[in-house]
């Protein structure tokens, strides 16, 4: 079997039912599979909330671990509203010229130590190092700041043997602490002082406010942009031909990638909290119970997507849910879509094959499910023109 | 080549002109406020949604299922809603007027 593959145990249960239950923590979820239903409940943040106890809507549960609430993923509108008009300009500048050159840089510079190192675990000294350097132009800090987010490992909350580990999180969140009561107001800084110097409705951000922010920040970013670029490498090894037809025709680069986060779904769900006894797909959910938006199982939908198994590069009609739907799409998409921009146009500048040399999988237990989401360490070697 | 105005959520009024490809793209390269594009054309972000005036609404073909999908959960759209990344550009769109979606 191809590694690349990320196959679609959703299937049966999508097309029987268009709902699963899984068990987690004692506080059980109602998996919803279809796109049209996950777009539908993704919409109705009424009787669908993200406002819930923190960590709640996040699956496996953070609520043991994280007291904080993320901003704006955990707030409903109105004021989410306001969040999102605050924090919308600063993560739009991914869109920006300078931006995109130092991202380039920093690609290009990897890009090159990989070419030259010879045997590399792609996760942990490629898509772990990318992610980290690339946070620091996404936050406006210094370079050297990707250091110290590299030695925190490839998890934020997940260490080997434990899914929910509150020691790491610790680790992220006393680390975040010291950077904000560090920083001084300044509305042309870096993120922390963006937001010290910033109001929203009127009133100055708190310190809990400006921590949720930069949480979110650090852990939405993480372990989906870390999928993302794993995967891709994964695919491109294994399709050296698409490498060279991305060469030769780069106006289909942005439906190139897509689709490769459509077919590779890099965050498997996010939850919601039900205010009032409700349906969906004709399954009944009572008042304060989880559902699950399984981006994942929606991704291949084949009432929507043809050949929803197929990763096809130009694929035109594409309306995949890798970033969410409605208002709490992720807020982090440009950067991520300029991340894969910037790494498939420097793969085919400078690589002409990656082998795969071993792997070993990263699966998620979804009660009744085994999803593959991308792999726990990848060892290639990158070979140049 | 065709000419298209956009007007913008500022009631300002825009005009550019294309010969190929879609109008989202025409709207992104000449800085249209309020259409991003952001997932560059593939039908998946909604963020290039326009209004066509009812009487040239038969300019423009009919949206695709997927595209009306994508309109039924958008609270700005209205029957004549349309998602401008699924519009191509051809000379018959010569004169039109797009109203830019809250």
């Amino acid at each position: 079997m191809k590694k690349y593959l990320s196959p679609d145990p959703f299937k049966k249960a999508r097309v029987a039912h268009g709902c699963a239950h899984m068990d987690e923590q004692n506080d059980p979820v109602t998996m919803i599979l279809r796109l049209k239903d996950v777009r539908k409940t993704a919409h109705n943040w009424k009787t669908f909330h993200s406002g819930a106890t923190p960590g709640r809507i996040v699956i496996p549960s953070e609520v043991n671990i994280r007291h904080t609430r993320q901003i704006p993923f955990e707030v409903d509108p109105p004021l989410h509203g306001s969040f999102r008009s605050l924090l919308e300009p600063w993560f739009k500048r991914p869109l920006e010229s300078a931006y995109q050159e130092k991202l380039t840089q920093q690609v290009r510079a990897l890009v090159d130590d990989v070419l030259e190192a010879g045997k590399i675990d792609v996760v942990e000294d490629f898509s772990l190092c990318l992610q980290s350097r690339a946070l620091t132009l996404l936050l406006n800090t210094h370079a050297s700041e990707a250091d110290t987010w590299i030695g925190w490992g490839t998890h934020v909350f997940r260490s080997e043997d434990d899914p929910l580990d509150g020691d790491k999180a610790a680790l992220l969140y006393d680390y975040i602490d010291e950077q904000i009561k560090a920083s001084t107001p300044d509305p042309e800084g870096n993120l922390y002082s963006v937001l010290l110097s910033a109001e929203v409705e009127g009133k100055k951000l708190t310190h809990e406010e400006i921590k949720g922010i930069i949480i979110l920040t650090f852990a939405g970013g993480r372990d989906t942009v870390i999928n993302a670029v794993t995967n891709t490498i994964s695919y491109f090894a294994e399709h050296p031909e698409s490498l060279v037809r991305l060469r030769n025709e780069p106006e289909i680069i942005g439906r190139a990638i897509e689709e490769l986060l459509r077919y590779f779904a890099p965050l498997t769900q996010m939850g919601r909290v039900v205010t009032d006894d409700t349906q969906v797909c004709e399954h009944a959910i009572k008042a304060d119970s989880r559902v699950s938006l399984c981006w994942a199982s929606a991704n291949r939908d084949e009432s929507v997507f043809e050949s929803p198994e197929e990763v096809i590069l130009d694929r035109k009609l594409n309306p995949h849910v890798s970033f969410g739907f409605s208002h709490h799409n992720c807020l982090g998409a440009t950067h991520a879509r300029q991340i894969m921009r910037v790494l498939i146009e420097t793969l085919i500048e400078k690589v002409s094959s990656i082998e795969i040399i071993d792997f070993e999988e990263n699966v998620e237990s979804l009660g009744e499910f085994e999803r593959k989401v991308g792999f726990h360490q990848l060892n290639a070697k990158f070979n140049p023109h | 080549m065709a000419k298209i105005t956009f007007i913008t959520q500022d009631n300002i009024p825009v005009i550019v002109e294309g010969e190929s490809g879609s109008v989202m793209a025409l709207a992104v390269e000449n800085n249209v406020a309020g259409i991003d594009g952001d997932c560059g054309g593939v039908c998946s972000c909604a963020t290039c949604h326009v209004h066509v005036t009812k009487e040239q609404f038969d300019l423009v073909s009919e949206a695709s299922e997927i595209e009306k999908d994508m309109l039924e959960l958008d609270d700005d759209a209205n029957e004549y809603s349309r998602l401008c990344c699924q519009i191509d550009i051809t000379e018959q769109l010569d004169g039109l007027v797009l109203t830019v979606a809250g």
